[in-house]
């Protein structure tokens, strides 16, 4: 599994050239990049920042997830960090598998577990402001305020 | 034990980590209480950050840990906003 954290462009044709196998019948690639707006606001430039090692073990834990719960062949996350302009990638997920059904359901997965739990935050340079992008919740079962009875 | 935020949190606090005392066996959810009694007094909107400190999550030594995890000398700990990688923003109501 190609798992990484990096600083300069994702070279994203290569990686998915890279991941496919003799057994595979389907590669899933999700591309995820930067947009030019965000509701209505135009979209200078983002930075992303982590938590750097504990994402990345975050990320090979969802990795290894997909492929039990989904039975792909293999994954390879990518994540950027730093700033990144307007189309260029921040994210890429390819799964290869031996059937298509799966490969969707594990990449579809991969990018919504990844938003949820893995530790990276992106801020938004805006024309006419700075903010940082609210992210969704946590689960509950990682949310402080989900035992906070205990207290 | 050295603490480290990040994100909105880090702007908020004013820097990217600190070293903090606890008396011995004391848990997360008091570490949480010690640091947002500081933030609240310096702040003249008094609970203006509520949401956020309500939306942590916290990382003892990499892992997610919740309120009753009892934190020991040279433990890691990272007060995490909620994550916003990717791109797309997922709004659900």
């Amino acid at each position: 599994m190609l798992i990484e954290i990096v600083d300069a462009a994702i070279a994203a044709d290569a990686i998915v050239a890279g991941m496919k196998a003799g057994a595979d019948g389907a590669v899933c690639v999700f591309d995820g990049i930067v947009r030019d707006n965000s509701h209505g606001r135009r979209t200078l430039y983002l930075e992303y920042e982590a938590y750097r090692e504990m994402a990345l073990e975050q990320m090979r834990t969802l990795a290894a997830e997909a492929v039990t719960r989904f039975g792909v062949r293999d994954v390879a996350m990518v994540h950027r960090l730093g700033r990144l302009l307007v189309g260029e990638t921040s994210v890429l997920i390819v799964v290869a598998s031996a059937h298509r059904a799966a490969a969707f359901e594990a990449c579809r997965w991969l990018i919504d577990s990844l938003k949820r739990t893995v530790p990276i935050w992106k801020r938004e340079t805006f024309a006419d402001g700075v903010v940082w992008a609210a992210g969704e919740p946590f689960p509950t079962e990682i949310a402080l305020r989900g035992n906070e009875g205990a207290r | 034990m050295r603490v480290l935020y990040f994100g909105v949190l880090r702007e908020l606090v004013g820097g990217p980590e600190e070293t903090v005392e606890l008396e011995e066996g004391a848990t997360v959810g008091e570490l949480i209480g010690i640091l947002r009694g500081r933030t609240s007094n310096d702040s003249t909107g008094k609970g203006a950050d509520e949401g956020l400190w309500r939306s942590l999550a916290v990382a003892v030594n990499r892992e997610y840990g919740l309120q009753d995890v009892v934190l020991r000398e040279g433990d890691e700990v990272a007060l995490l906003p909620p994550v916003s990688g990717g791109l797309e923003r997922v709004r659900r109501c």
